[in-house]
């Protein structure tokens, strides 16, 4: 569903992603871990067509970008940390927009259906903007499958949300992913990723560092694999 | 997996542009922030004008082109730095961009809610003028095109440019520094069409400067068209 | 070491200079005095070769923005920032030449003469696409919003050079311009015509020298940068 091969990403000077490849089969559930500064966003981007690769080839659920973004747009959906929204329409208003800009048949009963989806069908005519963070990134997450795509990207979606408002968002996450979507998160909460991912691969430096699927994974194992691949990664740098 | 079968094919231009269009103006509807920041501003700037200037009925006939487009040029700055703001807070560009459309599609329908914004207060602005100076002659109909012609290219210029501007650090401060300079063009004509309109000159003698507006609007819609998408596509 | 200053590059600066010095001894030593001004229409020698190479320096920054936009390649982003700042130094100094004439001539050190404000606007341009610069952090971006404003900065020019011709002038326009009404204006001798035509190959080779230099600085510059960044990670 997800393919990249040899992808490089330059800003300038600083090369942030050097030659990723990275394969995700359809209905994977992939958690991307990684320091800061790691490119975990910048990877986002790219596969979300907001940045072009310096180099490499990037193919989503059959297409290639950046030739077919308009095709590779329309299979994605996109959660951020910022939650895409605007604060001054309603929370259906919101919705509205997002699915006129897809160019949806049926756009009222998706809106409701939505809402529904994400729990928010009782405030469906209040200002966004006086929404909590939770509910905010509720509605985001509504937004990103409004279309119906067959690919998530997350992109720390767990920022700035308390205890509560990351159960409510998992259970959300569940819910919208039992049809059998492909996803791809980003995280730094590895407890949370250990809940929800059946892979974990880890980005350090720009490059894919290890690999691990849950099943391989001994209980409670991901952060010691997390060190290790973290560990091995310095090791080599400093031989280098 | 219930995939529907739409086509994978872009959105249809017009209708992105509608769409873009309705957004701004039911989120401006609904806040009504945007506005009321221009038109406020705008007053301001009139009364500050009034006392600077000293408006007694001699002086004032030949400089209230002046006078309106200062004011219609400064209070667009600030719905436009508003209205890309807007684009920014909660990452909503992105949002954007992550639909299957045309970039040029939004930003046409950026560019004409900024127009709209302009000319609404233009219409408020123009009635206040005419009332507290109890000058009527100002519903010339060679002014109004005047205003939309500049209004246009005001927009044109400014949309692109503060879709720039709302991405660096200095943000709201750049907006003016940016845009004024390319505007001198548009200003002039706009102030010297509008004061000899109303200073009863006839079509005729002001044919170059409604050329030069007209020119002004092609050119840049023309290049605003072919550069937006490398100042949103990184 | 890739680095090192390039021979040829020497020679230019070495060129450049006695260049520069064998026109000023033309402008001061060959050509005429001319006959109702006097001495400061030397300064028209100078005046014309910046005012040349000012606009040489912006159409550089203009095919640098179409040419980073279509490679995205950094080399253009350099280029362009060069032309920019040796166009601003070189309008600049074209200005003040100007208002140094003009105080004689015309009785006034400016005037809302068409050129001399479209030239000090066209300053304002540059000095709002350096601001733009220096508002971003990220080079990706900052070379393309800065190739963007390059680009539609430059198409103004025109457009605001006509905008204030609507409006009458004074300047006079000594090549290619029979309008004897224009005050100041005056027919060059085959003497004058030399040196005018020397004057603007030497600035010329100068313009070329300096830009040279300037996009040897930049890449430096980036060089330094990626330094910095390898010794950080």
């Amino acid at each position: 569903m997800i393919e990249t091969r040899r992808l490089v990403k330059r800003f300038g000077m600083k090369t942030v992603l050097r030659q990723i490849d990275l394969q995700i089969a359809q209905g994977e559930f992939v958690a991307l871990l990684g320091p800061n500064g790691a490119g975990k966003t910048t990877l986002l981007r790219i596969l979300a067509s907001l940045a072009r690769p310096s180099l490499g080839q990037v193919m989503i659920a059959g297409y290639s970008l950046p030739w077919q973004a308009s095709a590779v747009r329309r299979k994605l959906g996109v959660v951020s940390h910022q939650p895409l929204l605007y604060g001054d329409l309603s929370a259906e208003d919101n919705l509205r927009f997002f699915g006129r800009l897809y160019g949806l048949a049926g756009l009222e009963a998706r809106v409701t259906e939505t809402l529904a989806l994400v729990g928010l069908e009782h405030r469906r005519h209040e200002l966004v903007r006086t929404f909590s963070r939770g509910m905010q990134q509720r509605l985001a997450i509504g937004r990103a499958v409004l279309h119906r795509p067959e690919v998530l990207l997350l992109d720390e979606p767990h920022t700035g949300l308390d205890q509560d408002a990351c159960e409510m968002l998992e259970a959300v996450l569940r819910q919208v992913t039992r049809a059998g979507q492909t996803v791809l998160m980003t995280s730094h909460d590895l407890a949370r990723a250990a809940a929800l991912a059946g892979r974990f691969d880890v980005l350090v430096r720009g490059k894919i560092a290890a690999s691990i699927t849950s099943q391989d994974l001994p209980p409670d194992g991901l952060l010691a694999f997390y060190r290790q691949a973290l560990e091995n990664n310095e090791r080599e740098a400093g031989k280098l | 997996m219930n995939t529907t079968p739409e086509p994978l094919q872009a959105t249809p231009f017009l209708r992105v542009m509608f769409a873009v269009i309705w957004k701004d103006l039911s989120a401006e509807w609904r806040s009504r922030e945007l506005l009321s920041a221009m038109l406020v501003f705008a007053l301001i700037v009139i009364f500050i004008f009034n006392f600077a200037l000293e408006l007694d009925p001699k002086s004032r006939a030949g400089i209230t082109a002046g006078v309106l487009w200062v004011t219609f040029t400064f209070a667009g700055t600030i719905g436009l730095n508003r209205s890309l703001a807007m684009e920014k807070d909660r990452g909503c560009l992105d949002g954007l961009l992550l639909a299957p459309v045309d970039r040029t599609a939004i930003y046409f329908g950026k560019m004409i809610a900024n127009l709209i914004f302009m000319l609404v207060v233009a219409a408020i602005v123009l009635p206040v003028y005419a009332v507290l100076y109890n000058n009527f002659h100002l519903f010339h109909p060679g002014l109004l095109l005047v205003i939309v012609l500049g209004s246009v290219g005001y927009a044109a210029v400014g949309t692109l440019l503060a879709t720039m501007t709302v991405q660096t650090r200095t943000r709201d401060i750049l907006l003016p520094i940016l845009l004024f300079p390319l505007a001198i063009p548009l200003i002039v004509a706009s102030v010297k069409a509008s004061s000899g309109f109303l200073g009863g000159q006839s079509w005729s003698d002001l044919r170059d400067w409604v050329n030069l507006l007209v020119v002004y609007d092609v050119v840049f819609i023309a290049a605003a068209f072919m550069v937006f998408d490398f100042v949103v596509e990184e | 070491m890739a680095d090192k200053k390039p021979g040829l590059l020497t020679g230019l600066d070495i060129l450049s200079v006695v260049l520069l010095l064998v026109v000023t001894g033309m402008v001061f030593f060959y050509a005429p005095l001319e006959a109702v001004m006097g001495a400061v229409q030397k300064v028209f020698y100078f005046h014309v070769a910046t005012g040349w190479v000012g606009m040489v320096g912006f159409l550089l920054a203009l095919a640098a923005g179409i040419a980073y936009l279509r490679t995205k390649d950094m080399k253009w982003d350099i280029a362009g920032v060069a032309g920019v700042e040796i166009g601003m130094v070189f309008m600049l100094i074209n200005i003040i030449t100007g208002s140094i004439w003009a105080r004689p001539i015309w009785n006034t050190w400016w005037t809302w003469d068409p050129r001399l404000t479209t030239a000090t606007i066209m300053e304002l341009v540059y000095a709002a696409y350096l601001m733009l610069r220096q508002g971003l952090e990220e080079p990706e971006k900052r070379a393309r919003f800065g190739a963007v404003y390059a680009i539609i900065g430059f198409i103004s020019v025109p457009l605001t050079f006509l905008s204030i011709r609507i409006f009458r002038t004074i300047h006079p326009v000594v090549i290619g311009g029979g309008d004897p009404g224009a005050e100041g204006s005056f027919s060059m001798t085959p003497k004058m015509l030399q040196t005018f035509m020397f004057s603007l190959v030497v600035f010329s080779v100068l313009a070329v020298d300096l830009i040279w230099h300037r996009i040897r600085l930049g890449k430096l510059g980036e060089k330094v940068e990626a330094l910095k960044m390898e010794l950080e990670s």
